[in-house]
């Protein structure tokens, strides 16, 4: 810095030093609680160091949900919504920012307004759409008259066609997902600010907007596409009140939901030393990715928080 | 990290600083309202585009705009236990809503959450920021570490916080009560609220931190220099160049502990209190989900979904002009 100020800077190491310990503190504990057997645990005075059953607890809290199967369901349905949503907005915000077409405006609108509700204030209408997906489309056609139509000239029902349960789905768990701009949004503020004369160039070399895409813009985006997955893989991995309201399978449920379900609750017994256990590697995927991919962490934090 | 604002203000136009107000008039005058930030080389290929198009529209329409329009729709009117018939009654489940002293309650409680939770937090952050910002030795391994709870789920962070402060087993629990305090969440609905707020704040801190962090590296250090030149002591350059300078980012970050506490803390208050003791930890979204799922009371959920969106929109406008005003300082 500017000048030498000892105090100061033994001061500013304190603090952080306090603010280590206070994000490392609960985790170490939770790690010793996860280490020790049930009797160990009810014992008062805490031990500081762990015991010897964090492997043991470890198998013991991976066997009574099944987290094998969780772990498969949470890494399709993050996967799924990781490419789904870099694919549809990265698509949406190119033809947004290149493209002149009528009713741009218009669709502009129609995108960017969805960013203002987020999932928590919507969840039992989005739920509903979900239950009955197939629900709107068939109101479409009664009101208009096509499912009567159909009816009456090939004897098919089109009412029952249109009967889609997405509930424990993955559809279900990662199409409403989707659906939100967010991404979209920081997509196009990138486009805005690559030079015309790549675009100018392109044509003049009788390059199509596929081509062009390809080529020119999917290359330029490949830094801000790895820092929005980092983003959205630790935000859709611990996605938790979405899967919740999803799931009444229990083959369905996500890693998150396995571990909600380890928490003793009033009447159970305290068997915390198999949810600590559990905690760790439900923690463990987006722990790795914030340890070894920090520096897209960080600048996609940023940039997103637009 | 730099890059914090680099898009917008390349878009307002580094090269020639005509004012932004003019290009609007122009606009108005001429017409031309649809050419908004397309680019200047583009392609005019209407067929493509709509195909393009398609998925988000249609994902939005299926997964955003028929549920938002369900919810308006149920919320004004009466649906049977059995869903059998429906009736038309105005405003008057939100009547009924506003009138009840649980939900009235639980209101409050959100805002007073909210607002302890945003303080607490931003304040640490800044604490933080200011000694990483400060210091040279470390600085990646201190940074590293408190980013670490970004990568925690709330349920894992609430289950680790339901553990270290349950009254009978718990580590922490045990300390208050060798400090003579009668620490117990499940019971004293003023701890279960402690609880709350502290496991939220520590799940939240690095998010604010790590804005924070970026924005005192964009600060020019010409004039930090030229501040300690004048004799400001650290401290004093901190409030008078520093702070003024990242206070968009400051009053960003405020919106943004605003939307984390009222709509992102259900995980959070599900795996700890589940809404109590005596639903004295039942926030606006806790009890949507409550009212809603458990106790199958749709159209008076339906009309605190509206509320809430309501809630969201005015958030998201506030946050829409916080990033405008989030500004690079030209470094």
């Amino acid at each position: 810095m500017v000048e030498r100020s000892p105090w100061l800077t033994a001061f500013c190491y304190l603090v952080l030093i306090i603010g280590a310990a206070i994000v490392c503190v609960p985790l170490y504990m939770s790690f010793v609680a996860g280490s020790l057997d049930y009797v160990r645990l009810q014992q008062m005075p805490f031990p500081l160091l762990p015991g010897g059953h964090f492997w043991e607890n470890m198998v013991t809290a991976w066997n009574r949900v099944d987290f094998s199967r969780l772990y498969i369901n949470s890494i399709i349905v993050t996967v799924g919504i990781v490419t789904g949503k870099i694919a549809v907005s990265l698509i949406a915000a190119f033809v947004i920012s290149y493209f002149r077409f009528p009713f741009r405006m218009t669709m502009f609108w129609l995108i960017f307004i969805s960013l203002m509700l987020p999932i928590e204030a919507r969840i039992i209408p989005t739920y509903e759409a979900i239950a009955d997906v197939g629900g709107p489309l068939r109101e479409l056609f009664r009101i208009t008259g096509i499912s009567w139509l159909v009816e009456t000239m090939t004897g098919y029902r089109i009412e029952m066609a249109l009967n889609w349960n997405f509930i424990n789905t993955y559809p279900g768990l990662i199409l409403p997902l989707i659906a939100s701009a967010s991404a979209t949004f920081l997509f196009r503020q990138f486009f805005l600010t690559i030079p015309d004369e790549l675009c100018e160039a392109a044509k003049l070399d009788n390059a199509g907007p596929i081509k062009f895409f390809k080529d020119i813009v999917l290359p330029l985006s490949t830094s801000n596409i790895a820092a929005l997955a980092v983003i959205l893989f630790i935000g859709n991995w611990n996605q938790y009140l979405w899967p919740l309201l999803f799931t009444t399978d229990p083959e369905m449920r996500t890693v998150v939901l396995g571990l909600s379900h380890l928490v003793p609750g009033p009447d159970e017994p305290p068997a915390w030393n198999l949810s600590m256990a559990a905690a760790f590697f439900v923690m463990l995927p987006p722990a790795l990715v914030v340890i070894f991919l920090q520096r897209w962490l960080t600048s996609g934090m940023v940039d997103s928080g637009k | 990290m730099l890059v914090s604002s680099d898009s917008s203000t390349i878009r307002e136009g580094a090269p020639w600083r005509l004012p932004a107000s003019l290009f609007t008039g122009l606009r108005a005058r001429f017409g031309a309202q649809s050419s908004e930030g397309l680019k200047a080389a583009h392609f005019a290929r209407p067929g493509i585009a709509i195909v393009l198009l398609a998925p988000q529209l249609l994902i939005l329409l299926f997964f955003f705009y028929i549920p938002a329009y369900k919810a308006l729709s149920l919320a004004f009117v009466q649906t049977d236990p059995f869903g059998l018939t429906t009736m038309f009654v105005g405003l008057d489940n939100f009547m009924r809503l506003f009138a009840s002293p649980e939900y009235r309650f639980s209101a409050s409680l959100s805002l007073v959450f909210t607002f302890v939770q945003s303080v607490i937090t931003l304040s640490c952050a800044a604490l933080l920021a200011f000694a990483t910002d400060r210091v040279v030795r470390g600085k990646a391994i201190f940074k590293g570490i408190i980013l670490l709870p970004y990568a925690i789920a709330p349920v894992a962070s609430g289950t680790i916080f339901a553990f270290v402060f349950n009254a009978n087993v718990g580590p922490f629990a045990n300390f208050l009560h060798e400090l003579g305090l009668p620490w117990n969440p499940a019971l004293r609905p003023l701890d279960a609220q402690i609880l709350v707020v502290v496991a939220a704040v520590w799940n939240h801190l690095c998010y604010d931190y790590i804005f924070l962090v970026a924005a005192m590296l964009a600060v020019p250090r010409s004039l930090m220099e030229a501040a300690a030149l004048d004799g400001a002591r650290p401290v004093r350059r901190f409030f008078t160049v520093t702070l003024p300078l990242i206070m968009p980012t400051f009053f960003f970050l405020m919106i943004m502990n605003l939307i984390y506490g009222l709509f992102d803390t259900f995980a959070l208050i599900d795996t700890m209190t589940q809404g109590g003791p005596a639903a004295s930890t039942s926030t606006l979204v806790y009890k949507v989900y409550q009212d809603g799922f458990v106790q199958l009371d749709l159209g008076s959920s339906a009309a605190q979904s509206v509320v809430l969106m309501a809630i969201a929109v005015v958030f998201t406008i506030l946050q829409f002009r916080a990033v405008e005003r989030r500004v690079n300082y030209g470094v």
